[in-house]
C-alpha cells in the first residue's frame, strides 16, 4: 500500500520540479567553477556547443548511424520478444522451463558477450544491431509472457461460449487483455535496446555517436563529451516520458 | 524434481552438446568460437596457473566498492526520501526514469574528471546499482503494513525501536531484492566500464585477449565472468528462499 502523499496542486508541483531541476543546474555549474573548462563545461557552454554543433550538420552522419542501427535493433527486439513471449505465455510447460533462464541471462553482464557478437558478425551494422537486440528481447520477453499468462481465463470462456472466431478472439480478447503489459515491456527494451546500441558503438564501430565518444576521450574534447552526454541523456528522459503517459493509461484503462 | 526442471536442465545440455559438436564438426569456424569443452579446459589452466589473480581481485575490489556505496546511499537516500513526501514527489517520476538513461555515456567524462584508474568505474558500477537500491528502499518501507506501526504505538515504541524491530524486519524482503538487484547492477557497471575503456581487470583482459584474436584465452574469461555472477546470483536466490520460507511464504 502506497503512503497517502497530500494531494498538491500542479503548479506546487512544478516548483518542486523547478526547485529540484535549479539545484541540479547549481551543482553542475558549481563543479564546472571549481575544476575549470578543461573537467566540465558549464551548463549554458555545453547548450551553445550543442546548439552550435547540431547546427553545423556535423553531427548528423553519426546520429543517422546510430538512430538507423537501433531502430532496426529495436524491431527485431520486439517482434522476436513479443512472438516468444506470447507463445511463453500460452504453452504453460515451455514457459516455465524457460522463465529462469531468461531472467539469468537478464542479470548478467552482457557487454562480456559483445566480443562473441563481433566475431559472428564483424565490425560494423551487423553486431551493432545484434547486440542492441540481445539486450532489448530478454524484457519483452519476459512482460509479454506475464501478460499472456494472466489473462483471465474466464474472458476466453466467455468468448468461446459466445462462438468467437479464431481471429476474432486474438483481435477483441487477447490483444487488449495483453497490450498494458507488452507496452511496459516495449518501454523497458527501448531504453536497454538503447544502451546495447551505444555500448556496441564505444567499443568496437568507426561511426555513430558511441564512436564519436570514444573519439572524443582519445582526444580530451570535453565539450563534445558533454554535448553528446546531455543530448543522449535528454533523448532517453524524453523518449521515457512519452512512452511512460502512454504506458499510464493502457494501464489505468485495464 | 520437478518436470520443468529436468526438462531446463535437458534443454540446456542439449544446446551446449550442439555447440560442442557444430565446433568440433567445423560447422563454427574456430577463429568465431572454441567449443565449449576447450573453453573449460582453458579456463582451468589459467586458474591452475594463478593468471588470473591479479586482474580478479581488482575486478571484484572495484565491485565491493560500487556495491557497498550503492547500498549504503541508495538505503540513506531511500528512508530519507520516504519521510519528505514533498521530495517524494518530485523524485519518483525521476527515479522511474532513471533506468532509460544509459549511464555507460557518462564514462568517458569520468575518465577525464578521474583519470583512467579505478574511480571511474567504481562510479559507473554505483550509479548503476544506487538507483535499484533506493526504488526498493522506498517500496519497503511503503509496504510496511499500517496495523504494525499502530501496534508499535501501543507498545509504546520509541523511533528507534520502532525503525529496528518493527520498520526494517518488516521491509526486508524488498531490501532483500534491493540489493540483489545492485550486485547484479555493480557488476555490469564495473565489467563493462573494463571492457570499454581501462587499464586492467577482467573486463579489460577479454578485450586485450579479442584484439590479439586470443580466443583460447577470451572465451575462457567470458566463461568465468558468467560463471561467477550466475554463482553469486544464484546464492543469493537460494538465500532469499530461506528467508521467505522462515517468513511462512510459500
Amino acid at each position: 500500500m502506497k503512503t497517502a502523499l497530500p494531494q498538491a496542486g500542479l503548479g506546487a508541483r512544478a516548483f518542486d520540479f523547478a526547485v529540484f531541476a535549479g539545484l541540479v543546474l547549481a551543482v553542475w555549474q558549481l563543479a564546472h567553477v571549481v575544476g575549470g573548462e578543461v573537467a566540465m563545461t558549464s551548463p549554458l557552454g555545453t547548450l551553445v556547443f550543442t546548439a552550435r554543433s547540431i547546427a553545423s550538420g556535423e553531427l548528423w552522419p553519426h546520429f543517422e548511424a546510430t538512430l538507423g542501427a537501433f531502430a532496426i535493433a529495436y524491431v527485431l527486439a520486439a517482434s522476436m520478444g513479443v512472438l516468444a513471449g506470447a507463445v511463453l505465455g500460452y504453452h504453460r510447460l515451455s514457459g516455465e522451463v524457460a522463465e529462469p533462464v531468461l531472467v539469468a541471462v537478464y542479470s548478467i553482464p552482457k557487454v562480456t558477450l559483445y566480443p562473441i557478437i563481433l566475431l559472428f558478425f564483424g565490425i560494423g551494422i551487423g553486431a551493432e544491431v545484434a547486440f542492441g537486440a540481445l539486450h532489448g528481447v530478454i524484457p519483452i520477453t519476459l512482460f509479454t509472457m506475464n501478460g499472456v499468462r494472466n489473462i483471465k481465463p474466464v474472458y476466453i470462456k466467455a468468448a468461446r461460449t459466445m462462438r468467437i472466431r479464431p481471429y476474432d478472439l486474438l483481435r477483441t480478447v487477447l490483444l487488449p487483455a495483453t497490450l498494458p503489459e507488452v507496452f511496459t515491456g516495449l518501454r523497458v527494451g527501448f531504453s536497454l535496446t538503447l544502451i546495447g546500441t551505444l555500448l556496441s558503438e564505444m567499443f568496437g564501430s568507426r561511426r555513430g555517436i558511441g564512436f564519436m565518444l570514444m573519439q572524443a576521450i582519445g582526444l580530451h574534447h570535453m565539450d563534445i563529451i558533454m554535448s553528446l552526454t546531455f543530448l543522449l541523456v535528454m533523448f532517453a528522459l524524453m523518449a521515457n516520458a512519452a512512452m511512460l503517459v502512454i504506458d499510464h493509461r493502457l494501464h489505468r484503462r485495464a | 524434481m520437478k518436470l520443468a526442471t529436468k526438462l531446463r536442465v535437458a534443454v540446456l545440455m542439449g544446446a551446449v552438446g550442439l555447440v560442442e559438436t557444430l565446433c568440433q564438426t567445423g560447422a563454427i569456424a574456430r577463429f568465431t568460437m572454441i567449443p565449449p569443452s576447450e573453453m573449460a579446459s582453458s579456463l582451468w589452466r589459467l586458474l591452475y596457473a594463478g593468471k588470473l589473480q591479479t586482474d580478479m581481485t581488482r575486478t571484484l575490489l572495484a565491485v565491493c566498492a560500487a556495491l557497498t556505496a550503492a547500498i549504503v546511499v541508495g538505503f540513506v537516500a531511500g528512508a530519507v526520501v520516504h519521510a519528505i513526501p514533498r521530495v517524494r514527489r518530485t523524485i519518483d517520476p525521476l527515479l522511474s526514469a532513471y533506468y532509460s538513461v544509459p549511464v555507460f555515456v557518462f564514462y568517458p567524462m569520468f575518465i577525464v574528471l578521474f583519470g583512467l584508474n579505478d574511480i571511474p568505474k567504481i562510479i559507473i558500477g554505483f550509479l548503476y546499482a544506487v538507483a535499484a537500491m533506493t526504488i526498493n528502499t522506498l517500496n519497503g518501507l511503503d509496504r510496511v503494513a499500517p496495523v504494525l506501526l499502530k501496534t508499535a504505538r501501543v507498545f509504546r515504541m520509541g523511533r528507534a525501536a520502532t525503525g529496528f524491530r518493527v520498520v526494517l524486519p518488516a521491509a526486508a524482503p524488498y531490501l532483500f531484492t534491493g540489493v540483489k538487484l545492485a550486485v547484479a547492477y555493480s557488476f555490469i557497471g564495473v565489467v563493462g566500464s573494463e571492457f570499454i575503456l581501462s587499464s586492467g581487470g577482467l573486463g579489460y583482459q577479454i578485450g586485450f585477449a579479442y584484439h590479439n584474436f586470443d580466443n583460447r584465452t577470451m572465451y575462457a574469461l567470458i566463461l568465468f565472468i558468467l560463471g561467477l555472477v550466475m554463482i553469486v546470483n544464484m546464492s543469493l536466490h537460494a538465500w532469499e528462499k530461506m528467508l521467505m520460507a522462515r517468513r511462512g511464504y510459500q
